[in-house]
């Protein structure tokens, strides 16, 4: 079925763009030879391992940063209570204001780039974990306690699976986020990336090489939520009935 | 030899909304010897899990002292809590294991595991256990750390009559080999007998002792539920603010 739904939505494509028979609607063959072309020139290749990598860096940084303050965040009240205004501020700043002013304050490096796609994505991973945090069972962990299990143990066995669900809602609402905010950082202020390639075929109006980025970028993401994330799901979850 | 002391001045609940500060125990003092096996009966909300939470250093908001022994700082303590919280991510031996003190070997589980009848399902995860088999898992649990005292928290409520003798039956196997100082807390006192070497009664909130009772029926005969329900009426006959109590 799904193999069959693809190939509806490449007919409906197809079909329109012989239709329109126009520059800004490419057929999916001639946006599939833009594709191979750049993938043989290494061309398409560097650019999307550019922005991956930028990808991996401030996700890891956002997620680990994310998880600790939401931890704490959820267990001591008054600190909750002295940085929710805090959070709620961060989470409403526009993303392009952050990447502005970041690109102002510390210069186009690729520093102030990270740093701005982390302060995106931050707030939504902490308020994720926290409300998480809020839920945890508090038998278990009287339990843990009355046990000796200790801070590490506790963490480990008692509240990470606890907050599995919400760590895997944050990675997936967090990559979907984070990539489109690392074209806009690209876009702006670097001179490599997806972004700053899809800059360049815009003021060409190089529709096909749009298309031929977007489709692999696509394709890269759903290729960490097959091999990535849903076997790491499958496998965190085989203790339920 | 005495190895529990606990004096309890006093443990109060703060106030909340129109309901007035509550005075759960007020001038509590018992005490436990080592290898004792003690069951406290008292009426339902009569504060007994208060003091467990209390003994297990889980509530620390009270006035009063606890002494196990005179050597223990920290006085290694076994819960058995009414609902068997275990894991559900972890299986039934990782569940005990994780309890484990470092230097203990987890060897040390396999013939617990045996005497509860538990050795087939060690690596099932809890969710595929009956709750008599979860109730077992975590007696394994409180017993596997070698505790200087098990506190027991009515761990057989809600368990059907036969499955609940099964597992008292099995929870006095344990025991006899491995003799730990028990306090076990229930409202049901053919249980409490069944079980105990002395009762201790305990009234309603503020919570404080009607009266200590060493139960003369011998361990050989506590499988006999004539011999308990001799008693059992002997008891209420014989002290009336018991049968009040009960």
């Amino acid at each position: 079925m799904p193999g069959l739904s693809f190939l509806v939505f490449l007919a409906i494509w197809q079909g329109l763009a012989v239709y329109l028979n126009s520059n800004t609607l490419p057929t999916p063959e001639k946006v599939a030879v833009v594709f191979w072309q750049g993938c043989v020139s290494g061309q398409l290749l560097f650019h999307l391992g550019v922005t991956l990598l930028r990808l991996v860096v401030s996700f890891s940084i956002a997620m680990l940063l994310g998880c600790a303050i939401g931890i704490v965040l959820g267990r001591n009240k008054k600190l909750d209570a002295f940085f929710d205004n805090w959070l709620v501020i961060f989470l409403n700043i526009p993303a392009l204001v952050t990447i502005i002013l970041c690109y102002v304050w510390f210069g186009l490096v690729e520093s102030a780039a990270i740093l701005a796609v982390v302060i995106n994505k931050l707030p939504n991973v902490i308020v994720t974990i926290r409300e998480g945090t809020r839920t945890l069972d508090q038998d278990l962990l009287d339990m843990a306690h009355c046990y000796h299990f200790g801070r590490r143990k506790t963490l480990v066995h008692v509240i990470w699976p606890q907050l599995h669900p919400f760590v895997m809602g944050a990675t997936r609402s967090g990559l979907a986020l984070i990539w489109k905010i690392i074209l806009v950082v690209e876009l702006l202020g670097r001179s490599n990336g997806m972004g700053y390639q899809l800059h360049l075929f815009f003021q060409l109006f190089d529709v096909a090489g749009i298309l031929a980025y977007t489709i692999a970028f696509v394709s890269v993401i759903q290729l960490i939520e097959l091999m990535i994330l849903k076997p790491l799901d499958k496998k965190s979850q085989r203790w339920r009935r | 030899m005495t190895q529990i002391q606990i004096n309890i001045h006093s443990k109060t609940y703060p106030a909340v909304g129109q309901a007035g500060h509550h005075l759960a125990i007020a001038n509590l003092n018992l005490s436990f010897k080592t290898g004792e096996f003690v069951c406290l009966v008292g009426p339902s909300g009569c504060g007994k899990t208060t003091l467990l939470n209390i003994i297990a250093g889980l509530d620390t908001d009270y006035e009063g002292e606890i002494l196990v022994g005179q050597q223990y700082t920290h006085p290694q303590i076994g819960y058995i809590f009414q609902n068997p919280r275990l894991l559900p991510w972890r299986t039934v031996r990782e569940n005990i294991e994780l309890a484990l003190e470092k230097h203990q070997s987890p060897a040390i589980i396999d013939p617990m595991l045996e005497v509860m009848q538990l050795t087939q399902a060690q690596n099932v995860y809890p969710e595929r256990l009956s709750l008599g088999m979860s109730r077992r898992v975590a007696i394994i649990r409180g017993f596997a750390i070698e505790p200087d005292v098990l506190l027991m928290d009515e761990p057989f409520v809600s368990l059907d009559a036969p499955t609940a003798r099964q597992v008292r039956e099995l929870l006095l196997k344990l025991w006899q080999q491995r003799p730990h100082t028990v306090l076990f807390v229930t409202h049901d006192l053919r249980e409490a007998i069944a079980l105990a070497d002395r009762l201790i009664f305990l009234s309603a909130a503020p919570m404080a002792v009607i009266s200590e009772i060493i139960v003369p029926v011998p361990r050989a005969e506590r499988h006999n539920e004539d011999a308990i329900e001799a008693f059992r009426q002997q008891l209420l006959n014989e002290y009336s603010e018991i049968k009040q109590l009960l």
